[in-house]
């Protein structure tokens, strides 16, 4: 008989964004949509910038982060 | 007779020239009662990052201001360099759906001033992006004409600093640009009460933006309703064309018949 496949459990990757400034750590596949999740945003009401790049919203949930990326994530505020 | 006198920016009509800020009112509801009174239709607001250390709090602007019934036009405040500017504007524009953007950038954070050099450099980009630019600007005839030429479809010189309320330091300036200036010209900061806001419509501007004029007041929506009248007064003494200014006297009653 052969052996059972055997599952042997990964920790997770962690990787290191810079997010508004701040240096964070998240779980490799993290989307950008499970980010906003994360925060308590809805993805409604917040704008996504990647490395200098904005994040369709219509793309949050394919486009995952990754290690190094540098993120604002941004909403709208009272202002003249 | 119904005159039909309504404000054409690009391509977007607007039967009120009042523009409204939605920044530093104590609460979203005096902002949204405030806006209300005001007759608005279009309202400025800011693009900031969100807080990391508190999770929404469940109210967010967009909850009191409907972008169905107004325009919301995103700002650029805060910026200081034409690339801070540009990626603001980007991120506006996804956040809201719309390319319309009152465009800043700042140059001192002591006066706010806006620096030429950025906001002409911005602008360029901006409008070859397709974004509708509203640039905040100086009171100089030169800078405004140089907007309008890169395709600005109005032009937003200032009354004074930002939140001042000082009213228009200038309205020599402003004249020249409202003279030479094909786009519409919007006052834009440092007006501070009613007045202020019908001095510019008398000198014939096509619209003004107030903030902190009304954000500041004691009551923001009754001063949201005097700006209102104010703008409406200022446009409609404009049109009537005023009397010309004399330096004596000149009787209203007849000078004959006079009992001896």
């Amino acid at each position: 008989m052969p052996d059972a496949p055997r599952f042997v459990m990964v920790p997770p990757m962690a990787i290191r964004v810079r997010l508004n400034g701040v240096e964070r750590t998240f779980e490799d596949g993290t989307t950008v949509a499970a980010l906003l999740e994360r925060l308590g945003r809805a993805p409604q009401v917040a704008a996504v910038e990647r490395n200098r790049e904005v994040v369709p919203r219509a793309r949050f949930a394919e486009v995952a982060l990754e290690d190094g990326d540098v993120l604002e994530v941004v909403q709208l505020v009272g202002g003249g | 007779m119904v005159e039909r006198d309504v404000l054409k920016i690009a391509d977007r009509e607007f039967h009120s020239r009042l523009i409204v800020g939605t920044g530093k009112y104590a609460t979203f509801e005096l902002m949204r009662e405030a806006l209300e009174k005001s007759g608005t239709e279009v309202v400025t607001v800011a693009v900031r990052r969100v807080n990391l250390e508190e999770a929404g709090t469940g109210k967010c602007l967009l909850d009191f201001v409907d972008p169905k019934r107004y325009l919301v036009l995103p700002n650029t405040a805060g910026c200081y360099t034409a690339d801070e500017a540009i990626r603001t504007a980007r991120l506006a524009r996804e956040a809201l759906g719309t390319p319309w953007l009152k465009l800043e950038v700042i140059g001192d954070p002591k006066t706010l001033f806006p620096d030429n050099e950025g906001t002409l450099e911005a602008a360029r980009v901006l409008l070859k992006e397709g974004f509708v630019v509203l640039p905040y600007c100086l009171d100089d005839p030169i800078l405004a004409r140089k907007l309008e030429a890169l395709g600005c479809p109005a032009v937003m010189p200032l009354a004074a600093p930002i939140g001042s309320g000082l009213g228009i330091r200038n309205p020599h300036n402003i004249s020249i640009i409202l003279e030479q200036a094909k786009v519409p010209v919007i006052v834009d900061a440092g007006v501070g009460t009613a007045s202020d806001v019908a001095v510019a419509m008398e000198l014939g501007c096509h619209g003004v933006l107030v903030n902190t004029g009304i954000a500041a007041a004691k009551e923001p929506a009754r001063m949201a309703e005097a700006m209102k009248l104010g703008v409406q007064a200022g446009r409609a003494a404009f049109l009537a064309g005023r009397m010309p200014r004399r330096r004596y006297a000149s009787a209203s009653s007849p000078i004959e018949g006079l009992i001896e």
